[in-house]
């Protein structure tokens, strides 16, 4: 059981190895330096000095090993365009990131099992096939594109809901409308992973109902509910721990687009400003961090797994 | 499971339900499927024949005209700057399938190369390339493809790399699996023993047996394509304005949402129906190619 959690650990950071470097050549090796070297305006004399400053003349496996030993360390260096520690920045959003996306991954959650379940159970009903086609449309439809329905529905036409940002500015907070700005991202940030949840549910719902140890539990007189939450659905859950897995890299990626429609003070949108003004300390680290947080979460599902199903470790 | 493709009495499928005709009676059955392909057929074709249609400039801006509503000329009115919505969205669909299956096909090439390679050989090459795969997966891939593209700019050509190769990972991991399945069999065994070239046993008989598959796989993944496409575009890296395409409408309709809620609802719907249809597509076709699939 140690030596599997070693090994997806190791596995972890090797990816993390990768990525980091994959990012740094990408970033370095694109035409033209910072968006402020690029600009004609500086004097060409100023923009050799900044270059030395900031230390970009040296080739570019020095850098990334400088950058690396810094990481390690926690200094992620200084932000070009804001002029503050990158961990700081990152720090401040981290938590907004966080709040946003696990919000929509329990929603996910804890819609698609029941969601999933009934609709196996009752295979073929109306009520199946009202759910199955919802989460087609739930994995088809473009995030952006749900996002600015809700808004037109609710803040533009009823004004419940206001369409922009975490808090209300120059007021203080209260929870109450932290939460009434967070209702529609993380509704449009769990659309998808609830409709592709709600199918895989129900999908291995349905092969583990046709199982023999549901039979035999029947036989043995169990009560339905027991017979379907306690035998069938444990074993359903185990595709469905895989799948999360998938998921959650997507729902990071996910969280950009929501979080830059919604101007919610995230990562994904402080990734995004980063890439466009080139302001490489911060596009290093937020994707560093974002790439720990989705190997961070695939462990847990991992431990999530070990749980579920205690087979997995004696592999 | 391998022998059921030689001793044919051991397939599910009766003695009247296989063939090609006999697929398509199935699919016949999925309703959903049906209206899914008349509608990509129908889309496809107007997207083809855009430029013969008859349609207003849709790049032409007419400050004079904005938010216009429905008239003779402009059908479904005009934009915040005057453009044509009608003819817009039909130069929209052509430039978003065209990018779509643009970067299906690099994702199929990769894909189909690395999972036959890593499936025929074994061995180290399929832990690396597997490993490879996995990693992939790992990556918050939308992320990626944002700095790509913010980084080494927004052409058209970029907007396929990069959408394709942040999707083989699916198609790499079926096609290795269908390899898999049909190195033991057989006709694969009989071709290698006989003296035939790698490349030979992989695309005389691996590869048209991957192919069900494939396509599947290739399916959902036009879906995939079409969404990614749209988000970057209408985050402002993928195609760029003026050139138009159904993410990039939306851009600047949500800013005048305001204003003219209306101009987020073709785009938005068209991508949706798009997908929508594209998935319902796959979704049946997989059930139809190999029904021993269908759970549902």
């Amino acid at each position: 059981m140690r030596r599997y959690l070693l090994r997806r650990v190791a596995q972890g950071a090797t990816v993390l190895f990768v990525v980091s470097a994959v990012v740094f050549a990408i970033v370095h090796a694109a035409p033209g330096g910072p968006a402020l070297l690029n600009n004609p305006d500086v004097d060409p004399r100023m923009a050799k000095e900044m270059e030395k400053l900031l230390g970009l003349d040296d080739p570019i496996p020095v850098q990334y090993a400088r950058w690396l030993k810094n990481a390690m360390l926690g200094n992620l260096g200084r932000s070009y365009q804001h002029s503050m520690s990158t961990a700081e920045l990152l720090g401040a959003r981290i938590p907004n990131t966080l709040l946003l996306s696990g919000t929509a991954l329990l929603l996910a959650v804890v819609l698609a099992i029941p969601l999933g379940m009934i609709s196996a159970v009752y295979r073929y009903s109306a009520l199946d096939y009202a759910a199955t086609l919802t989460a087609f449309f739930g994995v088809s439809i473009p995030v952006f594109w749900l996002a600015i329905l809700l808004i037109i529905v609710f803040s533009v036409t009823l004004g419940w809901l206001p369409s922009s940002g975490m808090l209300t500015v120059g007021t203080p907070f209260s929870l109450g409308d932290l939460l009434r700005h967070l209702i529609m991202p993380s509704i449009v940030l769990a659309t998808f992973p609830l409709a592709q949840l709600t199918r895989y549910v129900r999908s291995s719902m349905v092969e583990s109902l046709a199982q023999d140890y549901v039979r035999t539990a029947r036989a043995k007189g169990l009560p339905e509910r027991r017979v379907l939450g306690r035998h069938a659905l444990r074993n359903a859950l185990i595709p469905m721990v895989t799948v999360l897995g998938v998921l959650t890299p997507r729902l990071l990626g996910g969280a950009v687009v929501t979080e830059t429609i919604f101007a919610w003070p995230g990562l994904g949108r402080l990734a995004v400003e980063a890439a466009v003004t080139r302001d490489y300390p911060v596009i290093l680290g937020a994707t560093l961090l974002v790439s720990a947080l989705v190997v961070v979460s695939n462990l847990l599902t991992d431990l999530l797994y070990l749980v579920i199903d205690p087979r997995i470790a004696l592999r | 499971m391998q022998t059921a493709v030689l001793e044919g009495s051991a397939s599910p499928l009766a003695a009247g339900e296989r063939g090609v005709s006999d697929a398509w009676r199935r699919f016949r059955r999925n309703r959903l499927a049906v209206l899914a392909l008349a509608y990509l057929l129908i889309v496809h074709a107007v997207a083809a024949l855009a430029p013969w249609l008859g349609l207003q400039e849709p790049e032409t801006m007419d400050l004079l005209s904005q938010f216009a509503p429905p008239s003779r000329e402009h059908v479904l009115g005009t934009d915040e700057t005057g453009r044509d919505v009608l003819s817009r969205l039909v130069f929209g669909a052509r430039t978003s399938l065209a990018v779509a299956l643009a970067a299906m096909v690099v994702a199929v090439a990769v894909g189909t190369m690395l999972g036959a390679l890593s499936g025929f050989h074994g061995g180290w090459p399929e832990s690396v390339i597997m490993r490879f795969t996995d990693g992939m997966l790992t990556v918050p891939t939308f992320f990626l493809a944002l700095l790509v593209l913010a980084v080494f700019g927004s052409n058209l050509v970029n907007v396929v790399l990069v959408i394709g190769l942040t999707g083989w990972m699916v198609v790499a991991r079926v096609v290795r699996a269908e390899v898999l399945r049909t190195l033991p069999q057989e006709f694969v065994v009989a071709s290698r023993a006989l003296g035939g070239s790698e490349a030979r046993v992989l695309v005389q008989h691996l590869l048209p047996q991957a192919l069900p598959s494939l396509i599947v796989a290739a399916t959902l993944g036009v879906a995939y394509a079409v969404l990614t496409e749209s988000a970057l575009s209408y985050l402002g890296l993928g195609v760029q304005p003026p050139t138009p395409t159904w993410g990039n409408m939306l851009t600047g309709a949500q800013h005048y949402v305001w204003k003219s809620p209306v101009l987020a609802l073709y785009p938005g719907a068209a991508i949706m129906l798009t997908v929508l249809s594209f998935n319902a597509l796959g979704d049946a076709l997989s059930d139809t190619l190999d029904p021993r699939h269908a759970g549902s």
